[in-house]
């Protein structure tokens, strides 16, 4: 943190502090990426169902034509992200792990836009502060429909769907979460400093379209810069920017919205239950762009970062690009990566192969290089209680991991299982090193059955 | 799709793929090692061999029982993460400083194979191992360490010939009237080696709460429940010992900092933690005024051991947003 840094106290309760290593690719401009050959877009992006596929083979798709429409209420079209032509329908495996039906697309030779000409399309341009209130609630929500747009931090949750609270719970805050607490990842960082005008607008128009009296942007004090171009851009706005005690998990919405407006998330329940809805920076940004310019989420900014990676960076990436043409155009890996992460190291899930797509919830790609791996034996729990002391949920993981190793059902109850927002604070700290992320999953199931 | 520069191999592993640097079950238990070098350094500098002998007999003895268990149940060997190292020491450091060889061994034998491996090795146990295998000789052999165990009158070292301060108390030194405090807190008093110099156990005890490797709530809640038990007993008249005279003897200090503050057998939730220490913090002061047993820490751990279970299902704490409701 830098001396001129504002001094921060707020944040939420226990969670750690793991090694930061956002100066890897702190500094990295962002820069759009040269399309690849080729581009598979899932017609999962989100969490709700799947889309259905709008698009012939040998059809010639321009960047933001629909290829794959929602049919549901919870679930978000895709769009093209290059110019090129359709190619016989395929299945690709998601970072999750889940095998979904996707839309290839062989990329044509000349794009319409490329390069910095591309990242001004997308974040470029004036957005305005004033006069927003020619846009009516519905119809920002109709365009984030129409948009695809989905929380970008990660969860992928349809953003039209948290625009629309119902009106029994009456919102009284957006948040902007501009935290992203996660090890390595600086393409929420980058993107405060590089386009605060459509995050700021972004929010104001959510804060139109859920009637919220406040909005306020929370950023970690480790974003020196972040924070100045924000405040900058705000003045004269409504809009509050404030500073939080950099801490994991801070960027999960529970966390934020206790460390932000000391409010507790009734477990198995939204934010919107206790009057707060919750947008990511990059998903204010797109959907500024998405009421303002009427242009759907094709692109994103990735983080490619880790001591396995030669040159990280942050990159604007059409999306369903491979990892693989992000790894090689960062320079390929080093010869001690150990394991690639779509996400950071905290929640994200090891890529089994390259060709994984990047989807609307991909924040970065991080390659960990043998050193950075967790190592130490595991053993037995030795009780020491460290992972009761980090729960950011106050829950007790060594009884959850028990549970979920006896197969007992009753025990991951009565220690509240379905409450773990599955952090990984607790075993990031347990000097057995046992899986407990792993075992509460298990345990969840168990508990449901 | 272009020539793969990329690895052909890629590990697949649950997150998170980072752990705090550092933490580790064996650099826990090399901590509790680091903590007792002082409490070591003085136990060696005032009982000289003897204290080398004890603790030396203690350590083999703790780890070739392991190792005969470990065979026995067709298990890895798990000397390696140094628990069974720590129950030796402190073993060693418990007993008193005279008692024969073979009751070293006999403790050692019993600390690790009824204390632990019966429940299954690290992690599974109840019961504090080396309080388990003291409280064995203690039973079984009540003469040779009782009082007179700490006393050799024709020892050559004019410590050793002294009565330790808290066991032979009721007996011995009833003329003697309450000594100052200070050799107490510095330590060149009898006793068991590991109880001589609250200085030395201090040391070590806050280097453990600030590594973390102790819960700092189970010292924390002994001292001050059992500053407070000695305090009433003193002001009724029901011991002749003021309250920090209590403190600073006998394995009180040591009890606090290296025995209750074992991980395995020790609450997880620090309420839980609070509860346990404060427990043995009354029970040892309750024993020590009101029994016939001079000191009162070694059962008092053993009792509150028995209380974990119970203590860590009392304190299950409220879930951040409240309990899942019910469907
Ligand atoms: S941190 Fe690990 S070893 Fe310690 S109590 Fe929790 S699960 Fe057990
Ligand atoms: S139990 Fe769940 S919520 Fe608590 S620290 Fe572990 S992963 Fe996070």
């Amino acid at each position: 943190m830098s001396i001129c840094a504002p001094a921060a106290r707020r944040t939420f309760a226990r969670g750690v502090h793991p090694r930061e290593c956002k100066g890897l690719a702190e500094n990295s401009q962002i820069e759009a990426i040269a399309s690849p050959p080729k581009v598979r877009i899932p017609l999962l992006q989100h969490l709700g169902a799947t889309c259905l596929a709008t698009v012939k083979p040998r059809q010639e798709v321009e960047p933001g034509d629909v290829v794959g429409e929602a049919t549901a209420p919870v679930a978000a079209p895709v769009h093209a992200s290059v110019r090129g032509k359709v190619e016989r329908a395929t299945m690709v495996t998601l970072p999750n792990g889940r095998h979904v039906p996707a839309v290839p697309i062989a990329v044509a030779d000349r794009q319409p836009l490329e390069g910095d000409a591309l990242l001004e399309d997308v974040y470029g341009g004036d957005y305005p502060f004033t006069g927003l209130s020619r846009y009516l609630p519905e119809a920002i929500r109709d365009a984030a429909r129409a948009a695809g747009l989905v929380g970008l931090g990660g969860a992928a949750f349809p953003t039209h769907i948290k625009l629309a609270p119902p009106e029994r719970t009456p919102i009284d805050t957006l948040l902007v979460n501009g935290c992203e607490c996660e090890p390595y990842l600086t393409a929420d960082d980058q993107l405060m400093q590089f386009a605060p005008r459509p995050i700021l607008a972004g929010a104001l128009l959510a804060q139109r379209a859920t009637g919220a009296g406040r909005v306020v942007v929370g950023v970690e004090a480790n974003k020196p810069r972040a924070i100045r171009s924000l405040r900058r851009a705000a003045e004269g706005t409504e809009v509050e920017v404030a500073v939080l005690k950099p801490k994991y998990p801070q960027g999960g919405e529970k966390q934020l919205i206790a460390a932000l407006l000391q409010r507790a998330v009734p477990t198995g329940k939204l934010p919107l239950d206790v009057g707060v809805v919750v947008l990511n920076v990059g998903t204010a940004a797109a959907l500024a762009r998405a009421v303002v310019r009427g242009r759907p989420l094709a692109h994103r900014v990735v983080t490619v970062s880790g001591g396995g990676i030669r040159r990280p960076a942050n990159l604007l990436v059409p999306l369903g690009s491979s990892v693989r043409h992000l790894i090689e155009h960062c320079g390929g890996l080093r010869d001690d990566a150990a394991r690639v992460v779509a996400g950071g190291p905290m929640m994200g899930f090891t890529l089994g192969t390259l060709d994984t797509p990047v989807t609307k919830g991909t924040s970065g790609i991080t390659v960990l290089s043998q050193r950075e791996v967790r190592h130490a034996a595991e053993t037995a729990c030795v009780r020491c209680g460290r992972c009761v002391e980090v729960c950011p949920m106050r829950l007790v993981p060594t009884k959850l991991g028990l549970a979920a190793r006896a197969g007992n059902a009753e025990l991951a109850r009565r220690h509240h299982v379905a409450a773990c927002i599955e952090c990984g604070c607790c075993a990031y700290v347990c000097p057995a090193q046992l899986p407990l992320v792993q075992l509460i999953r298990l345990g969840k199931v168990l508990a449901r059955s | 799709m272009p020539a793969s520069p990329v690895l052909p191999l890629i590990e697949v592993a649950p997150s998170p793929h980072v752990a705090e640097a550092d933490s580790s079950t064996r650099r826990m238990m090399i901590d509790v090692l680091i903590a007792l070098l002082p409490v070591l350094g003085i136990a060696v500098v005032v009982f000289r061999w003897f204290a080398v002998v004890q603790v030396g007999v203690c350590v083999l003895a703790c780890l070739a029982t392991e190792m005969v268990c470990c065979r026995a149940r067709a298990k890895p060997l798990s000397l390696a993460d140094g628990s069974v190292a720590v129950t030796g020491v402190i073993l060693g450091l418990s007993l008193p400083w005279a008692a024969p060889w073979y009751i070293g061994v006999l403790a050692s034998v019993m600390a690790v194979g009824l204390g632990k491996a019966v429940f299954g090795g690290l992690g599974y146990n109840i019961f504090n191992p080396a309080m388990v295998g003291r409280a064995f000789v203690m039973l079984s052999f009540a003469r040779e360490l009782g009082a007179a165990g700490y006393v050799v009158l024709e020892s050559s070292l004019e410590v050793l010939t002294e009565p330790t301060p808290l066991m032979a108390a009721e007996e011995v030194t009833r003329a003697m009237g309450v000594e100052g405090l200070w050799p107490l807190f510095v330590g060149h008093l009898n006793g068991s080696p590991g109880e001589t110099s609250a200085v030395a156990l201090l040391l070590g005890g806050l280097y453990l709460c600030f590594r973390r490797s102790a819960a700092w709530a189970i010292p924390a809640g002994m001292i001050l429940s059992g500053y407070v038990c000695a305090e009433v007993f003193y002001a009724a008249g029901l011991t002749m010992f003021p309250p920090l005279y209590h403190m600073f003897t006998g394995s009180f200090f040591f009890g606090a900092f290296f025995i209750a503050t074992d991980p395995v057998t020790s609450p997880v939730i620090r309420r839980g933690q609070l509860a346990f220490g404060a427990g043995i913090g009354v029970l040892t002061m309750l024993i020590r005024v009101f029994s016939g047993y001079p000191e009162g820490v070694m059962f008092a751990v053993l009792l509150m051991n028995a209380a974990v279970p119970l203590l860590n299902r009392w304190t299950i704490p409220r879930p951040m947003g409240g309990p899942v409701a019910a469907p």
